[in-house]
């Protein structure tokens, strides 16, 4: 695939790297001379010296037979304006955007952006996976469809202990997938299951219905 | 009418004391308080301070009511960004943004947006000055 990246800073080029590993053709546009010169002499003459919100930039730089177009920079307006340049104006499938205001993956979303990845969130979803005692882990967002899959493990005290799934209060928009129980057991649950102490419940929910479904799994 | 201005420099702020003293309501944002000091000592709207592209400083500058945002700063990217949240997300019926890059206005124009690039303005009117 040819990929453009917005953005030689730290990001842009380790990502370059991988990109470049894994086969793909990149081109980099970076504004700073400096960082220009070391990715060139790092990985090759990939880096373009310019504004990636330029259209004449990118006009130069073959936007238009690109695949995707990266815009990492440290700006969330620029890494927004690069994209919708090369969607709008050089019909590029597929724009991906960081940001750093979780906030603005709606908007991004809105305004015509394919993919954001919000760093903020990012580090918030691994924090939350790192911390044990976390009720609530979020394993994955199906955007498309706003639902998320997401992890509850249930406290040895829960007042759910030793009822049947059947006896839950599940909100509507929640469904327990799978129940993995202390001895790494997976099961698929069904009416009549028994949910155990440090049972790991997988469960696919709507975002709304996140909190009733952890009060219905742990208690409140 | 209810104005939000993003962009307290000599543009938005003489555009912000024109509609005060019209008896417009008006908020004014700047992510730099020093620039408030452009605004006559007679100003009797909201200056606040804060990042215009961020929802939550739009939503204290009141921007749900507003009938009219104008984006004034100095990044055309800033503009573009602002000006189109005040559009798709918070529904404004009058948004305007100033693009200095005239080909960046060009693309926001088509895509809807009321946009201006001084560049353009000002190199026509010295284009009939000179040729007048």
């Amino acid at each position: 695939m040819y990929i453009i990246i917005i953005g030689g800073g730290e990001i842009g080029y380790y990502l370059s790297k991988a990109l470049l590993d894994e086969g793909h053709e990149i081109l980099v546009l970076e504004k700073n001379s400096a960082r220009n010169e070391f990715i060139c002499s790092e990985l090759g003459s990939i880096c373009i010296q310019g504004d990636g919100c330029e259209a004449t930039t990118l006009e130069a730089a073959g936007t238009g037979r690109a695949d995707m177009l990266i815009a990492v920079t440290g700006d969330d307006e620029d890494n927004l304006v690069a994209c919708q340049v090369a969607k709008y104006k050089f019909n590029v499938p597929r724009t991906i955007a960081r940001i750093k205001n979780p906030k603005n993956e709606a908007i991004f979303k809105k305004l015509g952006i394919d993919v954001t990845v919000s760093s903020t969130n990012v580090i918030l979803e691994n924090i939350e996976e790192e911390v044990p005692t976390h009720p609530l882990t979020h394993l994955l967002t199906i955007r498309d469809k706003g639902l998320e899959i997401i992890e509850i493990k249930i406290p040895p005290e829960s007042a759910t202990v030793g009822k049947t799934v059947k006896e839950l209060s599940l909100p509507s928009e929640s469904i327990l997938s799978l129940i993995i129980s202390e001895e790494r057991k997976p099961r698929v649950p069904t009416a009549l299951t028994v949910i155990q102490a440090e049972d790991q419940i997988i469960a696919v929910t709507s975002p709304e219905s996140e909190e009733a479904l952890r009060i219905a799994l742990r208690g409140a | 009418m209810k104005v939000v201005i993003m962009g307290c420099g000599r543009v938005g702020a003489q555009l912000a004391a024109l509609l005060d003293s019209e008896g417009h309501k008006v908020a004014i944002l700047d992510t730099d308080d020093y620039s408030f000091q452009r605004l006559p000592s007679a100003f009797s709207g909201t200056a606040l301070l804060g990042n215009g592209t961020d929802e939550d400083i739009l939503k204290r500058a009141g921007i749900e009511e507003a009938d009219v945002f104008v984006a004034v700063t100095q990044g055309d990217n800033r503009n573009v960004m602002a000006a189109q949240i005040a559009k798709h997300m918070f529904n404004v019926p009058k948004v305007i943004c100033r693009i200095y890059d005239p080909l960046r206005r060009e693309l926001y124009s088509t895509l809807g947006l009321e946009a201006f690039s001084p560049t353009t303005i000002f190199a026509q009117i010295l284009k009939e000055k000179i040729e007048s």
